[in-house]
Parts: C-alpha cells; sequence; structure tokens
C-alpha cells in the first residue's frame, strides 16, 4: 500500500470539481494511457480579466491522480492564468503534504494539462517534451530517460558521475545495477569499454588528529558544498551544533527539504560526505532531535 | 478472522489456527536441530519426515524423497531453471511464456544477457497457448520448459500434463510452477511426465518463507545452494522446521478441503461473477472462465482505474488486487493482460478477486453490493464516461485523446 498523505486521501475521496466546467473556454488533455493516468482540465477563464473563474477535471488514473487533479483545481481557481503558469510540479505535492515518489508523475501531468489548458486558451499549440521511463533510483524518483539523456548530454563514464548530475543512485545505492545497465549500453553505443564499478575508496584517515575548530570548520565546508544541490529543490541546510563526545552534527533542513519524505535520505548522503571529508565517523542528525541526546 | 473480507487469496493466505498450532512447539521445546544425533534432533527430524509425506500425498508424488523443502516458491523456481542449464551445458535455450510469474520472467531475461535463448510462447485472447507454436520449439538445443499450472492474475490453466508428455517425447526436462494450483486442484504427478514442480506454502495457509520443489527420482539435477547434507545435499542449509512442519499440516488440510475447494469455494466465486457481471455495464471477466482456477475471478471494469477502486474498496474492508500498473509502480498494466490483448483502457481497470475456504457467502454479498455503487463514482471522474447518461462517450478513443499518450 502507498504511503499517502492524509491530504492526498482526503482530495481522493472527496474530490473537489470533479466533472467538466460548464462553459469552458480552455481544455487541456494529458497523460497517458498505458501508464494508466490521463487528464482533462477544463477552466472557465474571464476574457477581460484573465481570471479563472471555475475549473474542472475528468480523470483516468489512480489515487494520486485524482487527488492532484483536484488539488491543480482548488489552486488555480481565481488566479489570474499567467500565474497559475508559475505553479510547479512540486507546488502541486507540497500542496498535497507530499507525494510518493513513484507518484511524483501525477503532479507533473496535472502541471502540464495546466499548461495545454492555457495554450488551449490563448489559441497556440502545446507540445510537450515528456518522456518517461521506469523508475530507477526510488529515493530521489529518477526515471531511465532521464538517466539516459543525462548520460548522453555530458558524456558520462561513471556511477559516480551519474549519481552527481541526477541524484540516482545517491540514497540507498540499491539501483546501481541499473545504471550501470544503462551507461554500458550508451559507452557501448560510444565504443567504450565496459564500465567496472572501482572499488569504494576507502577512508583515509586523517594524518594529524583536528582541533575541535578544525572539524567544525571542516564540516561547515563540506555543507557548504552540498547546499547548491538542495538549493535546486528549493531547500537548503545549515549546521547548528556539533557535540564531538557522541559524535554527532545537528543540523536543520530548511525550505522544501523540511517535511520532505527524502529527508532521512537526504541526511543520510549528508553523513556519508561529512564522515568523508572529515575522515571520521559522525552522525548527522537534525536540529529537532537535540534535546534527545 | 479479523474484521474486513479477504479476498486476495492469490497473494497469500491466512495461516490456518490448525497450522498455527502445529508449528508453535517447534519454536519452543522443539528446538533441536534435525542433523543431530541426540534426542534433541531426532524429534523434529521425524517432524520433518511426516511433513515430507504430507506434501507427496497432496502432490501425488510416487517418493517422499521426490520432496525439496526450499524457502519459497522463487527459490524453488530459480532452482529448476538453473539446474537444468547447468546440467546440461550443451543446451542453451528455454521455454516459457508471456504470462509467467516475474519469477520466472526475470531470471529468463536475466539468463538472455548471459547469452541464453529464451523463447516466449503467446497466449490468446483468453491466456490458451497455441500447442502447434510450441510443439515447433522442442529441439535439442532446449535444456527445460517452464510453463505455469495456473496463471496468477486470471487463474486461467496451462494444459501442463500434455506440455510435459510432448517435452518428454522429445528428451526435453519440465518445470511447473504450480504454486497457484497446488492445493487447490487434485494432482497426481507420479502419473505425469512433470520432472520439476514449485510450491509455495503462503498461498495454501501455511506461512511465508516456505517452499516445495518437486523433483523426480532420476532428474539431472545441480543445487543451488551447495553446503550441508539437508535434503539429501539438494537444498543446503539447516531445515527450516517449523515452517516445514506447517506446510505439511498445511498440505494435509489441503487434501481434505479439496471437494470444498471446487464445491464451495467455486460456487460463492460463480455468485460474485453472476452478480457483478449483472449489476454493473461495461465489465467484462478476463482469461478462460470455462477453464481455470475454482477460486479466481478476474473482472475488466473499462474506463477506471484498478488502484482507485482498490482505495474505495479498503474503506469498505474488502481486499482484492488490480492489474493496473499504479499498484505496483510500474510504467505498464499487468503484463497477462496486456499478454491477452486487453486494451489499456480495462487493462488499468482489472480487479482480481480470489477467494479461499475462510470465506463465506454472506461476505461475497456484500461484496456484491458494495462493488457497483464505486465503480459509478469512478466513472463520473473518467473523461471517457458520460455522466449524465450513465455510458461510455460515443467513440471513447476519439473523444479523449491525451498528449504523450
Amino acid at each position: 500500500m502507498w504511503d499517502y498523505s492524509e491530504k492526498v486521501q482526503d482530495h481522493f475521496f472527496n474530490p473537489r470539481n470533479a466533472g467538466a466546467v460548464a462553459q469552458a473556454n480552455a481544455t487541456g488533455d494529458v497523460g497517458s494511457l498505458s501508464c494508466g493516468d490521463a487528464l482533462r482540465l477544463t477552466l472557465k477563464v474571464n476574457p477581460e480579466t484573465d481570471i479563472i473563474e471555475d475549473a474542472g477535471f475528468q480523470t483516468f488514473g489512480c489515487g494520486s491522480a485524482v487527488a492532484s487533479s483536484s488539488a491543480l483545481t482548488e489552486m488555480v481557481k481565481g488566479m489570474t492564468v499567467d500565474d497559475a503558469l508559475k505553479i510547479s510540479n512540486q507546488d502541486i505535492a507540497d500542496y498535497l503534504d507530499g507525494l510518493p515518489p513513484e507518484k511524483m508523475h501525477c503532479s507533473v501531468m496535472g502541471r502540464e494539462a495546466l499548461q495545454a489548458a492555457v495554450a488551449n486558451y490563448r489559441g497556440e499549440e502545446w507540445k510537450d517534451d515528456h518522456e518517461e521511463g521506469a523508475l530507477i533510483c526510488k529515493c530521489f524518483a529518477v526515471d531511465a530517460v532521464l538517466i539516459e539523456e543525462t548520460i548522453r548530454a555530458n558524456n558520462l563514464s561513471t556511477v559516480e558521475e551519474v549519481t552527481f548530475y541526477t541524484k540516482a543512485g545517491g540514497g540507498c545505492s540499491a539501483c546501481f545495477e541499473g545504471i550501470e545497465e544503462i551507461l554500458n549500453k550508451v559507452m557501448l553505443e560510444r565504443d567504450e569499454e565496459e564500465v567496472v564499478a572501482p572499488p569504494p575508496e576507502p577512508v583515509k584517515p586523517a594524518k594529524a588528529p583536528l582541533t575541535n575548530l578544525q572539524r567544525m570548520r571542516r564540516i561547515e565546508h563540506t555543507l557548504e558544498a552540498i547546499r547548491p544541490q538542495l538549493q535546486a529543490d528549493r531547500g537548503d541546510i545549515e549546521l547548528v551544533e556539533v557535540d564531538f563526545d557522541k559524535k554527532i552534527a545537528f543540523v536543520n533542513l530548511s525550505g522544501a527539504c523540511s517535511g520532505c519524505q527524502m529527508a532521512a535520505a537526504t541526511l543520510g548522503g549528508v553523513q556519508q560526505r561529512v564522515m568523508e571529508d572529515l575522515g571520521e565517523f559522525i552522525r548527522v542528525l537534525p536540529a529537532t532531535e537535540m534535546g534527545k541526546f | 478472522m479479523s474484521e474486513g473480507i479477504y479476498l486476495d487469496n492469490n497473494a497469500t493466505t491466512m495461516v490456518s489456527p490448525e497450522v498455527v498450532q502445529a508449528m508453535l512447539p517447534f519454536f519452543t521445546e522443539q528446538f533441536g536441530n534435525p542433523s543431530s544425533i541426540h534426542q534433541f534432533g531426532n524429534k523434529v527430524g521425524l517432524a520433518i519426515k511426516a511433513a515430507r509425506k504430507q506434501v507427496q500425498k497432496l502432490l501425488g508424488a510416487e517418493h517422499d524423497s521426490e520432496i525439496v523443502f526450499t524457502s519459497c516458491g522463487t527459490e524453488s523456481d530459480s532452482t529448476a531453471i538453473l539446474s537444468a542449464l547447468k546440467a546440461q551445458p550443451e543446451r542453451k535455450e528455454i521455454i516459457t511464456t508471456v504470462v509467467e510469474h516475474p519469477a520466472i520472467l526475470t531470471l529468463c531475461e536475466n539468463l538472455e544477457k548471459d547469452g541464453y535463448t529464451v523463447h516466449y510462447l503467446k497466449v490468446d485472447g483468453k491466456g490458451r497457448l497455441d500447442l502447434d507454436e510450441y510443439a515447433k520449439l522442442l529441439t535439442d538445443n532446449v535444456a527445460i520448459v517452464s510453463a505455469m499450472w495456473a496463471n496468477n492474475e486470471s487463474g486461467t490453466y496451462f494444459p501442463v500434463v500434455e506440455m510435459a508428455e510432448m517435452a518428454n517425447a522429445a528428451g526435453i526436462m519440465f518445470h511447473t510452477d504450480a504454486v497457484q494450483a497446488v492445493g487447490k486442484i487434485p494432482m497426481s504427478l507420479k502419473d505425469t511426465k512433470i520432472d520439476m514442480l514449485s510450491v509455495s506454502g503462503h498461498k495454501l495457509h501455511a506461512p511465508k518463507g516456505i517452499g516445495v520443489l518437486y523433483l523426480r527420482r532420476g532428474t539431472r539435477f545441480r543445487p543451488l545452494l551447495r553446503g550441508g547434507h539437508q535434503e539429501r545435499g539438494r537444498r543446503a542449509g539447516t531445515e527450516n522446521a517449523a515452517s516445514i512442519v506447517a506446510l505439511g499440516k498445511a498440505a494435509e488440510m489441503a487434501l481434505e478441503h479439496m471437494e470444498h475447494e471446487n464445491i464451495c469455494v467455486r460456487a460463492m466465486r460463480d455468485r460474485l461473477k453472476e452478480g457483478l457481471l449483472a449489476a454493473i455495464p461495461n465489465c467484462f471477466v478476463t482469461g478462460d472462465p470455462d477453464n481455470c482456477l475454482p477460486n479466481t475471478l478476474n473482472i475488466a471494469f473499462e474506463y477506471i482505474e484498478g488502484e482507485a477502486i482498490l482505495l474505495m474498496l479498503n474503506k469498505q474492508g474488502i481486499a482484492a488486487s488490480s492489474g493496473s500498473a499504479c499498484t505496483s509502480g510500474s510504467l505498464e498494466p499487468s503484463h497477462v493482460m496486456r499478454a491477452m490483448g486487453i486494451p489499456y483502457t480495462a487493462a488499468h481497470g482489472t480487479i482480481r478477486f480470489s477467494l479461499s475456504r475462510y470465506n463465506n457467502m454472506p461476505e461475497i454479498e456484500k461484496v456484491i453490493a458494495a462493488v457497483p455503487p464505486i465503480i459509478a463514482q469512478l466513472r463520473k471522474l473518467s473523461p471517457y464516461w458520460d455522466a449524465a447518461n450513465n455510458v461510455p462517450v460515443e467513440e471513447p478513443e476519439k473523444a479523449f485523446a491525451p498528449a504523450y499518450a
């Protein structure tokens, strides 16, 4: 069973704005029948003000598809068309208190239906560049098509690089076999030797024991290096306290990171990086845990 | 049983209370290692021997030594196929079907990467094989044929007894994944040419984590796990004694209830089928209803999606399963439904109801009453449905053709 938030369940069992809007002047049909999710969004836009006065959906799809559609219609009602277009798929997921990684594509479908409907209203032709592959990395919801395209575009040749560019494999690392397969396929096309994953490099012990100040600086330095990646996902991280006796670094995850279902996996990845840079064992925990130690 | 109506017995079954009772002593006083010579071990050894006999009887095997206990159906499947390949290194081909369980299909796809050729037999609209196509593939290059006895999604039988005869006549080993069939229909393996057969305990009211590989005496064999002399060296590793005893008890009970399964459970299934088909427009039974397991009913509800149906059923305490892509997190609906040529708009709306002897008629009537409003409610949301007239929209595929379909 999926771990659906209460908001998702509420919007599924009590969908808002179900059905087509009467006198709609904008329609967006998107989705994929093969993967079993498709959505028709109808809007009634006031041509004078460009304000969306009514919105309705008809969805062929699973619980989270219905919930994403329902949430979208609630969000756009009363907005101007231009403001509505600023809604990202993450906004839809946030509105629902998050979606499981396998289901994020439902929120993408919502955003695309909106784009298609607005294009229809403006008399433009909407073309999607959407192609979805099998889900490879479940920790960060990265699919095969994205991985393959990224490998091609950036001429990647190791699993590590793929993780750096796409985040795939950065969590539990169970998908390394899948990533290697895609790498091998692309590299064979490039006439390169197949990759053999290099054995992980052992963590090098620090030459001389560091002072606490040096360690703290080093941890901060590592976090600084990680921040751009988190900021790209509209999140952030800051160091709050380090308890060297208990070997714990407490951090604050903020922005999109707070409350994200992947927060634990993210912290796991952060801890790994901090340990590698520091050359010793240390736990990275959210600052909310501070009182417990 | 706890509250709720459990109609997902092809996924797994409740462990019978009698089975639980039978296995409990093997967690406490009967803890010995059956390989040990002392009294602690000896009693456990004797219990395993009795369980082997019980399973032998259920399968109708000639010898009890043909029963090899494993950890699950998947292990039995892998052991069978990999053993056939290892024992006959000159043979590089496998014959199987497109509708097998992932325990077979994923293994075969992986073997293709290692250079083996796998022939996947296709099925028709009712999930039936073309035996002429099969006959043509039986050559000296084939190491093993693996075809399931009954399909887990549609319940449809393959003619495995006949297929085993054909393979045997061509000098080819035959394996069947019978995890859905064992315990539901009578078997007499000694009268067939089936060389290997997989059983899964948790499909017949034994616990999870125990399986059997039936291995006909004289079949060339190479173990998957090597180590100690357990299971006559054919499956090393200290025996899961409690679960083996449990499976023995479950096998004995399945045999006792064989008639019940084929009369009473079948009658409940038939009532469910008739009740739902009468109450709901635009739905149909998938597979071959005249030639399928007595407990299984798979219905495609057109123009809606299965996970949504399951969530609504679950809210009313009814448990079933679906062939939709969403329930598994994959990008395609069930490979079984696609292989039968069921269109996407129906394949995503397939619901499997699988019964057991622990269900009763009042439960079935409750389900017959609960399902139609759920289907109607979801169809109201569907772009393919004309809610005002309660019929599908005209020319559904044209009326709604979303981008990137």
